[in-house]
C-alpha cells in the first residue's frame, strides 16, 4: 500500500494503543543517530514487540518495517525492509512498510549519494536479527529448552526435536519482555540461508503505481486547502520591485496574491521569493499567474550569459588552479619534452527534470506546521522550514510521499518552504504546485564544467605525466556565495581519485562563480570528470593505435589499493571510511575484463558508422564498466543498439532493482549526452519545457541494456548513480570509433556526427 | 451550459471554466490522482487518458470539448490491475518511480487496441510521446510485447 497516510491518523499516543504496549527504551539505532523525542510515532513504534526504530511486530504477527529513506524509483522502500525481513525470517506477505517522517532518530535521511544501502544495510540487519533473537529467547523460555535447539522458518519458531512450532505473533508479548540484544551478540544468517537478499522481488508499490493509486506530492489534498503557483524572480537573487495583480484577481477562482520575501544569503535551500497566486484549484492559480504583472529588480546575476561564461571557463581552465592532488613531478616530466597530448572537455548546465515537478502541501496551525511532499531529505525540510517560519524544528512535521523522480533535485526543500510560508500567512492548508516551466527555470542545476587534460606519453603511448584541471561553478556556492572552488567532496568525485597508474599526476581546480543555483544531479561531478578522464584515456590509446581494453588495463597497472592519503590528498570517499571502502583498482580491472567478455569486445570491429566504446569508473564506492555500441547514419543520426553495464557494488540486495538502476542510468546518460543543455541570457534561463530541454525518449534510448554483476561478498555500495558516468565516456569513445570524430563537448547536438 | 460526460462509467456534469483542461478536472475535482501532471503542454504523455477509446493528452483536452464523451483513466482500466497491459507491466517490473506509468499504460493500451501485434517501429511511433525520466523504455517495450502475446 503506497498511499502515504496522514501521520496524525497513525499517531499512537502512549498507552492508548493497547494496555499491553511495551516500548523498549533500548532501541537498535544506526551509528549516526542520537536520542531524540520522536515527532510522530509509527505502527512499528506502537507494536507490542519493538526492538528497533525501524521494526515492530504486533500480536497478530504483522511486521511493520519503517523505511526512513525516500522512494524516488530506486526501490529502496522495498529493499531496506527486505534486509530486515530476511534476518527476521519473516513471511513477506505479513510485512507492512511504513514511510518514516523526518526525524533524526532514524539517523541520516538525505536520500542522495547512493548510500541508503551502504549506510543502513547493517542497521536493518540488526533490526531483523534483534527481533528474531528476542522471539527465540521467548520461545526457549516458554518451552524450557536451550535457545540453541531452536530455529526459525517463515514467521515461526521451530523446535525440531519435539516437533513444536509457534507463530511469531503468539510470541511477541513474551518476546517484548526480553532484553534487546547488544549488536555484538547478534547472530546473522549465513549467505546461503538468505531468502530475500539477492533474490528477485517486485517492489512494494508496484501494484498501486499500475492502478493509479500511488500517492506523490501533487496527490495530497487537505480539507480547506487552497492552491498556489508562485511567480519567482527570473534572475537568480532577484527581487520583486512592484506588482499589479488586478487582472490576476479577476480570474475566476483566484482568491488573492501573497508576497514571499526574497532569499537571504547564503542561498542554501530557501524559497526563492516572489508573488504567489492563491486559488480554489490548480488551473485557476495557473491562469491567474499568467495575468500577474511583476516588475523585478534583477540584481547582479543579470550579467550571466552562457556563451561568454563558457569562454571565460575555457580560459580559466588553461591557467594554473588550486592543486588538489600532486604525485611525482608533472612539470619536470613535461619539461623533458617528448610526445604531448592535450584536450579540453566541456559540459553545459543541465536540469534534473524529474517527471513529477516539485509540489508540496503545508498546514500551519497552532504554531506547528505539517508538510507533505516528495522530499529526498525531510530533515533538511525541517531545518529550512523552521528557519523560514521562526519555529522549532520539532514543530515541523515532514511526511514523505512517493517521489516522481528525484535525481538530486528533491533534496532541496525550497518548494516545501514556499508552502509552509504561504500556509502560515494564510492560516490554512496550501498546496504549492510547480509547473514544468518553473521546474526547468528554477532548478538547482547540474553544473557546467570545463576540464583540461594534458599528458606526455612514452613510446608505447602510456602517460608519463598527467595534468587534469577542472573548472566549474561549485555546489559550495550555495552555502557560501563567495566560493569559487569545489568542495573536497566535489573534487573527490572523479578528479582527485583518477585511478590510473601514472608516475606523475597533478589535479587542479580553477575558479568559477555560480550565477544560478547549483545542485547535485545524479552522479554529480563524476559526470564531467569521468567524461574528460576516460575520453582522454581513449585519445591516448587512439594515438598509440592500441586496443582500448588492453590499453586501459595497462593504464590501471596490476591493480592495488590506491592510497590517496599517502599522496596527501584529502579524499572524501563519498563520506565512507576508506578502510572499509578502499579505492581498489583491481576491482576496476575486473569490471573492465568482464565488460570486454560480456560485450564480445574482441570480436567487434568499428568503423564505417558503426562503433563500440568502453570506459570504467569508480563512483559512490562502486565499480562500473560500460560498453556502448553506436550506429551513426549518413545524416549524423545516432542510434544506440546496445549498452553493457558491468557492476561491482558488493553484495547486491535487490538484483532486479539494481539492474533497473543501471538500465535507467544508461538512458539518462544518453539523454544528457544527446541534448542535455541549459543556457541563460541576461541571467534568465532560456529553456522551459520538454521541447527546449529535451530528455531521452524511447527513440533516443539504448535499444538494449545488459547489466551484469560481478559476484562479490564485499560490503554493499552505491547503485543509483554510478551507472551514469562511464556511459557518457563510452558513448563519446564509441562515436570516435564509428566516425573518427572526437566529441569533447556535450551535448552531442553541438557536433555534426556525419 | 454544463458539460455532460462519462468518466470511468459514471455520468458527470461539469459547469466550471469551459477552457479548463480535463487533467485538472480529473485531479482537482474528481480526485482521480492516477492521471499525472508532467508538462502541461502535451510534450510528455504523463496525463494520457482515453476519450472515446482514443489516447489523448488530458492537459491539452479542454472540458468544453467533452460533451457526451466517454473518458477512461488508469483507475477505470482495471481497478485491481488485472488488465493484460497492467499484468505485463507487473511481469516486467517496469516502474521505477512510477510517475509516468499511468500515461505509458494508457498509451500502450490504445496502441494494442488498434495494433494488436505491434512491431518495434509501431511501438516506438506510439510511445515516443511518453517520457520516462527513470529510463524504463526497454521494459516498456518488452511489456507491450508480452501484453500483445497475452491478448492474441
Amino acid at each position: 500500500m503506497s498511499v502515504i497516510e496522514n501521520v496524525s491518523r497513525r499517531t499512537f499516543i502512549g498507552g492508548i494503543f493497547s494496555a499491553g504496549a511495551f516500548v523498549l527504551a533500548a532501541r537498535v539505532l544506526p551509528e549516526t543517530a542520537w536520542a531524540q523525542t520522536p515527532v510522530a510515532r509509527t505502527r512499528a513504534d506502537g507494536a507490542l514487540l519493538n526492538p528497533s526504530v525501524y521494526l515492530g511486530i504486533e500480536s497478530d504477527g504483522t511486521v511493520f518495517i519503517v523505511t526512513h529513506r525516500s522512494e524516488m524509483g530506486t526501490g529502496i522502500r522495498t529493499t531496506l525492509p527486505m534486509v530486515a525481513a530476511d534476518e527476521l525470517d519473516a513471511d513477506w506477505s505479513r510485512v507492512r512498510i511504513e514511510q518514516g517522517v523526518g526525524d533524526t532518530r532514524y539517523g541520516d535521511q538525505n536520500t542522495d549519494g547512493s548510500r541508503s544501502i551502504r549506510d543502513f544495510y547493517e542497521a536493518f540487519r540488526h533490526a531483523g536479527a534483534s527481533a528474531r533473537s528476542m522471539l527465540l529467547s521467548a520461545a526457549a523460555a516458554q518451552w524450557n529448552v536451550p535457545v540453541a535447539q531452536l530455529t526459525t522458518a517463515n514467521h515461526e519458531v521451530v523446535h525440531q526435536a519435539s516437533n513444536r512450532r509457534v507463530g511469531y505473533g503468539q510470541l511477541v508479548a513474551a518476546a517484548a519482555k526480553q532484553p534487546v540484544p547488544k549488536v555484538g551478540e547478534l547472530q546473522f544468517k549465513p549467505k546461503t540461508a538468505w531468502k530475500f537478499v539477492g533474490k528477485e522481488r517486485s517492489t512494494y508499490d508496484q501494484a498501486d503505481i499500475l492502478t493509479g493509486k500511488a500517492q506523490f506530492g501533487l496527490d495530497v489534498f487537505r480539507d480547506g486547502m487552497v492552491h498556489a503557483v508562485v511567480e519567482r524572480p527570473p534572475v537568480f537573487g532577484g527581487k520583486v520591485r512592484s506588482f499589479d495583480d488586478k487582472a490576476a484577481l479577476a480570474v475566476k477562482g483566484v482568491r488573492q496574491t501573497v508576497t514571499i520575501e526574497p532569499l537571504k544569503l547564503p542561498y542554501r535551500f530557501q524559497a526563492l521569493g516572489g508573488v504567489a497566486v492563491i486559488a480554489d484549484n490548480t488551473w485557476a492559480a495557473m491562469q491567474g499567474r499568467k495575468q500577474l504583472k511583476v516588475q523585478w529588480e534583477d540584481g547582479a546575476h543579470a550579467s550571466f550569459e552562457s556563451e561568454s561564461f563558457k569562454k571565460q571557463m575555457l580560459s580559466t581552465v588553461m591557467k594554473p588552479g588550486k592543486v588538489a592532488r600532486n604525485v611525482g613531478n608533472v612539470d619536470a616530466e613535461f619539461a623533458k619534452g617528448g610526445k604531448v597530448l592535450e584536450a579540453t572537455y566541456y559540459t553545459p548546465l543541465a536540469a534534473h527534470a524529474a517527471m513529477e515537478p516539485p509540489a508540496a502541501v503545508a498546514d500551519f496551525r497552532d504554531g506547528k506546521v505539517t508538510i507533505w511532499g516528495p522530499q529526498q531529505n525531510p530533515q533538511a525540510t525541517q531545518d529550512t522550514v523552521s528557519e523560514a517560519l521562526g519555529i522549532d524544528k520539532k514543530d515541523v512535521i515532514c511526511n514523505v510521499t512517493l517521489l516522481g523522480g528525484g535525481f538530486g533535485r528533491k533534496s532541496k526543500p525550497d518548494f516545501c518552504a514556499e508552502a509552509a510560508i504561504l500556509s502560515k500567512k494564510l492560516g490554512k492548508p496550501v498546496k504549492v504546485i510547480w509547473t514544468r516551466e518553473d521546474d526547468i527555470r528554477f532548478d538547482y542545476y547540474h553544473t557546467t564544467a570545463a576540464v583540461y587534460q594534458k599528458a606526455t606519453v612514452d613510446a608505447k603511448g602510456r602517460p608519463t605525466a598527467w595534468l587534469q584541471r577542472s573548472v566549474f561553478p561549485p555546489i559550495a556556492a550555495m552555502f557560501d556565495e563567495k566560493a569559487r572552488n569545489g568542495l573536497g567532496i566535489e573534487l573527490g568525485m572523479g578528479l582527485v581519485d583518477m585511478p590510473y597508474d601514472v608516475a606523475n599526476i597533478r589535479a587542479e581546480n580553477g575558479e568559477a562563480e555560480a550565477h544560478v543555483r547549483i545542485g547535485w544531479f545524479r552522479a554529480v561531478c563524476n559526470n564531467y570528470h569521468a567524461f574528460a578522464a576516460h575520453c582522454f584515456a581513449d585519445e591516448m590509446a587512439a594515438a598509440a593505435g592500441r586496443d582500448r581494453v588492453e590499453f586501459l588495463l595497462d593504464l590501471l597497472g596490476p591493480g592495488k589499493i590506491l592510497d590517496l592519503k599517502a599522496q596527501g590528498v584529502d579524499y572524501s570517499n563519498y563520506g565512507a571510511p576508506i578502510e572499509k571502502y578502499p579505492v581498489d583498482t583491481r576491482r576496476l580491472r575486473r569490471v573492465l575484463e568482464v565488460a570486454a567478455e560480456r560485450s564480445g569486445w574482441a570480436k567487434r570491429k568499428s568503423g564505417g558508422g558503426s562503433g563500440i566504446g568502453i570506459a570504467a569508473h569508480r563512483s559512490f564506492n562502486s565499480y562500473v564498466a560500460s560498453v556502448v555500441e553506436v550506429e551513426v547514419d549518413a545524416k549524423g543520426g545516432l542510434k544506440i543498439p546496445k549498452v553493457t553495464q558491468v557492476v561491482d557494488a558488493g553484495v547486491i540486495v535487490n538484483p532486479d532493482r539494481v539492474r533497473a538502476q543501471f538500465e535507467g542510468a544508461a538512458t539518462m546518460a544518453v539523454g544528457l549526452a544527446r541534448t542535455g543543455e541549459i543556457t541563460a541570457t541576461g541571467g534568465k534561463i532560456n529553456q522551459s519545457n520538454f521541447n527546449t530541454f529535451q530528455v531521452a525518449r524511447m527513440t533516443d534510448a539504448p535499444y538494449q541494456t545488459d547489466v551484469h554483476f560481478v559476484d562479490s561478498d564485499a560490503l554493499p555500495t552505491g547503485v543509483g548513480e554510478p551507472g551514469v558516468p562511464p556511459v557518457l565516456s563510452a558513448l563519446a569513445n564509441a562515436i570516435f570509433a564509428a566516425t573518427g570524430k572526437r566529441v569533447r563537448e556535450l551535448p552531442l547536438s553541438k557536433t555534426k556526427l556525419a | 451550459m454544463p458539460t455532460n460526460l462519462n468518466v470511468n462509467g459514471t455520468a458527470r456534469s461539469y459547469d466550471g471554466d469551459p477552457d479548463m483542461p480535463l487533467l485538472w478536472y480529473l485531479r482537482d475535482d474528481l480526485r482521480l490522482i492516477g492521471t499525472r501532471f508532467g508538462c502541461g503542454a502535451g510534450l510528455c504523455g504523463a496525463c494520457t487518458v482515453h476519450v472515446d477509446g482514443q489516447a489523448v493528452r488530458s492537459c491539452q483536452t479542454l472540458m468544453k470539448t467533452l460533451q457526451n464523451k466517454r473518458v477512461m483513466t488508469i483507475e477505470g482500466l482495471s481497478p485491481d490491475g488485472s488488465h493484460p497491459v497492467q499484468r505485463a507491466w507487473t511481469t516486467h517490473n517496469v516502474a521505477q518511480c512510477g510517475y509516468c506509468q499511468s500515461g505509458q499504460i494508457m498509451q500502450a493500451t490504445a496502441l494494442l487496441q488498434t495494433t494488436p501485434s505491434p512491431s518495434d517501429q509501431d511501438i516506438e511511433r506510439a510511445m515516443a510521446g511518453n517520457i520516462c525520466r527513470c529510463g524504463t523504455y526497454q521494459r516498456i517495450r518488452a511489456a507491450i510485447k508480452t501484453a500483445s502475446k497475452e491478448r492474441a
